[in-house]
């Protein structure tokens, strides 16, 4: 029976970053998966084919309407075999990359089915049926989450899909529905809306993208209207029904009224996820997960000694980049080092074209909590770099503490503003002022310069606007 | 190696400034020699060498504040000096047998790091960067921390102006650091000025009666005491005799309180080369004019040769300043707080005044009472003066106790 200080179970950023730093710091780890590659839904079928499918339909739909501005005469053809092919073969080199990591830092793959069987005791089961009982100091439960469901709307994966599905459709959809505006719908959306689909986002909501600040919202459902996409807020789907070539959806109004029968080619379901927990043999150690499925945890440790638990299972927002920190501060503390996650500090991307970007509070959880507080704003329209790339759209807003002027919440929709959050990112975890931002030398010319006028906007001096 | 350490400098005083070295670093010193002098709020005070050896380092330079404990420099004991004793123009680091090392890499490891806005507000507020305390990450200042402490700034009892830029020196003109007596006597004039309902009462007195007893006594009583008899042991009686008449006038205030005091303590203003000082003469009420004499004479020695402790100077309940030893006819003096008095004596001149309906020449001084109205009404101060002028018109006055 192998014995291992760490067995990881669930190979997805949560689980990967764990096995590898545990190898790092010469823990002898182990990595459960259940699937046929490592990475989990974000390399296989969430983050990482997501970014390949807007990367490539944001190229599309430019080369088709904004080239021509630009000088270039093109008529693209769309070859959606070839642009899903491109797709399975970035996520496969990634898949690869993790499984080189693994050796690198001499962890185990474990291929099977993971599930403990009692304290420090995690049982296999292979694809051949076979179990293989393995014995761990130290369990880690990283197995993530699944989309949820929604009475009455059954995925079929055929003509309603959820987001995996939504990967891979055969074909561009005439029209699409997603049912919830939330980040998903509105990345998947917009990926089948640049290859032609019509799109319609149903949301129970009376907004779009909750959690996000109310300001940049707005902002941010009416660059994607004038794009072409539709909204139909306040609205709840009670009933699904797939034929061989469309669905007819029941959808009514939240405040009341008349319900109503919306058609497409394809329903795409994109309410949120759910923690993946079932089958684990969590009761065979004594955790039981709450009512929502989420795994309590102090420091990442569960009720029960030696099992951990991080990422999705975890309460908080479901993002990959917070499943990896707290993969690093788990397998630290286990290692007995000072293991940190800032949860405060974790940011939001939404990776439509513009970019949203989040990272600390929002105005409404300021004002919500009574804190007096000072924003500078900045729009990429008065920046030069945006406006020479004809990318206009958006802006920075910076909020800051009105007496000690520490960042406490930047929002920004924009060009690029995915990889620009981070630098708030890292002035924030530094406690840094606007004002220390305000007087950082930032390169010209860049979108980035927005960033530092919309900084110098908190005490009123933003120069280029 | 031996510390030069600063000594204690007496109550409440809790910082010096390093007024001169009198060796340079490198130089051969012997224990006991004098090294150091220090100046604080109201003396100066020498600091001599711990053990024999040499100067190996000076850590407070000239100008610099110093508290009670903080090395001074450091003595490399029993060592020789290098060479020739170091002439003041020389590098003096050079001939130093182990040289400190360079403050630029000692300092850094115990210096916090700021954020830029933490720059800025310390730069342009002369904070000591030094001092701030850091709550960012692994003890970073951040621009909070830096905040707060101007915040406790401002909110200080005394809040200081805005630090102005100094002032650009012209040709003909000289930049001089005040010295710390000068600073306190700047401040305490000015304490005095802001807190006190101050006003100031005149009278004058003939002095052609003290002048005959001073004529008559004058080599008996230098003879038979081996000082000489001057006006101010007659003043310093006059007072405490108008005091016990008017006690308001040897009061002080306290919060919503009256302190009376029942011991005359009496300062006596005394003019030194670097500033006004003004040692307490004590329990001037027992004093006979000869003892006042001797008193005088020795606290004025102390001020003029910069020997005077703490002691000498706290502590009195009333205070008589003579300007007339410089000329001056007539003055208001300031109040010494918390003192709720202050006599000046002014300049003894010939003049022409009315004496049983005839006009006579007679020596004749100005009187000038300030005081604290807070404390004495007008008719008190009024009431004291005339007591002073009495007693020095007819001494025989402070014999009979009338």
């Amino acid at each position: 029976m192998a014995q291992y200080d760490v067995i990881i179970i669930g190979g997805g950023p949560g689980g990967y970053n764990a096995a590898i730093r545990a190898g790092q710091l010469g823990l002898k780890a182990a990595c459960v998966e259940s699937g046929p590659t490592l990475g989990g839904t974000c390399l296989n079928v969430g983050c990482m084919p997501s970014k390949a499918m807007l990367h490539a339909s944001e190229l599309y739909e430019a080369a088709g309407k904004e080239f021509a501005t630009l000088g270039i005469e093109v008529s693209p053809k769309l070859n959606l075999p070839q642009m899903m092919k491109q797709k399975a073969d970035s996520v496969t080199a990634l898949t690869k990359g993790i499984e080189f990591l693994f050796k690198k830092n001499k962890v185990d793959w474990i291929r099977g089915a993971g599930k403990i069987a009692g304290p420090g005791k995690v049982e296999v089961t292979g694809d051949d049926g076979k179990v293989v009982t393995l014995e761990a100091k130290n369990i880690v439960i990283a197995t993530g989450s699944v989309p949820s469901g929604l009475p009455g709307v059954g995925v079929d994966q055929k003509r309603i899909v959820d987001s995996t599905g939504a990967l891979s459709l055969p074909e561009v959809p005439k029209s699409l529905i997603v049912i919830g505006a939330g980040i998903i719908g509105l990345e998947l959306g917009s990926v089948w809306r640049r290859l032609g689909a019509e799109v319609t986002v149903v949301e129970f909501l009376d907004r779009i993208t909750p959690g996000m600040d109310a300001e940049t919202a707005k902002t941010f459902q009416r660059a994607l209207t004038k794009q072409g996409m539709k909204f139909k807020l306040g609205a709840k789907v009670t009933a699904a029904k797939a034929g061989k070539a469309n669905v007819k959806l029941t959808v009514e109004p939240v405040a009341g009224g008349a319900a109503e029968t919306l058609e497409a080619d394809y329903v795409l379901l994109a309410i949120g996820r759910k923690p993946y927990t079932e089958g684990l043999g969590l009761e065979s150690v004594g955790i039981t997960p709450d009512k929502r499925g989420f795994i309590e945890t102090d420091h990442w440790k569960t009720s029960a000694a030696g099992v951990w638990a991080i990422g999705d299972v975890t309460l908080g927002p479901m993002l990959a980049h917070k499943a990896e920190e707290e993969a690093v501060a788990a397998i630290e503390t286990i290692a007995g080092k000072a293991g940190h996650v800032s949860y405060g500090l974790i940011p939001s991307v939404v990776y439509t074209a513009p970019e949203v970007a989040w990272v600390g509070k929002t105005e409404e959880e300021l004002k919500a909590e009574g804190r007096a507080y000072k924003a500078g704003k900045f729009p990429f329209a008065a920046n030069s770099r945006a406006k020479i790339n004809h990318e206009t759209e958006g802006f920075v807003k910076v909020l800051a503490d009105a007496a000690t002027d520490e960042i406490l919440g930047v929002h920004m929709i924009g060009p690029n503003v995915g990889d620009m959050i981070a630098e708030y990112c890292v002035a924030m975890e530094f406690k840094a002022a606007s004002e220390d931002v305000a007087r950082t030398c930032h390169p010209h010319p860049t979108r980035s310069e927005a960033l530092r006028q919309a900084a110098m906007g908190v005490e009123g001096w933003t120069m280029q606007a | 190696m031996a510390d030069i350490m600063t000594p204690a400098l007496g109550e409440s005083v809790t910082e010096a400034t390093v007024a001169r070295w009198a060796k340079q670093a490198g130089e051969a010193v012997r224990k006991d020699e004098i090294l150091v002098e220090l100046e604080t709020d109201k003396v100066s005070l020498e600091v001599a060498a711990p053990a024999d050896g040499v100067l190996a380092e000076i850590s407070a330079a000239q100008g610099s504040t110093v508290t009670p404990g903080a090395v001074l420099g450091k003595i490399t004991e029993g060592a020789a000096a290098a060479g020739k004793p170091a002439s003041a123009a020389t590098a003096p680091a050079a001939q130093t047998p182990k040289p400190a090392p360079a403050p630029a890499k000692a300092a850094p490891a115990a210096a916090p790091v700021l954020a830029p806005s933490a720059q800025r507000i310390v730069a342009e507020n002369k904070l000591d960067a030094g001092a701030l305390k850091g709550t960012g990450k692994d003890g970073r200042v951040t621009k909070g921390d830096a905040l707060s402490v101007l915040e406790a700034r401002a909110a200080a009892p005394a809040p200081a102006p805005a630090p102005q830029a100094p002032r650009e020196v012209h040709e003909r003109e000289e930049r001089v650091r005040m010295t710390r007596l000068r600073q306190t006597i700047a401040r305490r004039l000015k304490e005095a000025q802001n807190s006190a309902a101050m006003l100031t009462t005149f009278n004058e007195v003939d002095m052609s009666g003290v002048m005959a007893i001073r004529a008559q006594y004058k080599d008996v009583f230098e003879k038979r005491h081996g000082v000489k008899l001057g006006f101010m042991s007659f003043f310093v009686k006059a007072v405490v005799h108008a005091l016990k008449q008017v006690p308001d006038v040897n009061a002080e205030i306290d919060g919503q309180d009256l302190i009376y005091k029942n011991h005359y303590d009496i300062g006596v203003a005394v003019g030194t080369e670097k500033g006004l000082v003004v040692p307490v003469l004590r329990e001037a009420d027992g004093l006979g004019l000869a003892e006042i004499e001797k008193a005088i004479a020795a606290l004025g020695k102390k001020a003029r040769d910069g020997q005077l402790a703490l002691e000498d100077l706290q502590g009195g309940t009333f205070t008589i300043s003579n300007g007339g030893v410089y000329g001056s006819l007539m003055s208001t003096p300031i109040l010494n707080a918390p003192q709720s008095g202050i006599l000046g004596m002014h300049k003894i001149q010939d003049r022409p005044v009315v004496v049983d309906g005839k006009i006579e020449i007679r020596p004749m001084m100005y009187l000038a009472l300030s005081y604290d109205h807070r404390v004495v009404d007008g008719q008190g101060a009024v009431t004291f003066l005339v007591h002073v002028k009495d007693a020095i018109e007819d001494p025989q006055r402070l014999l009979l106790d009338i």
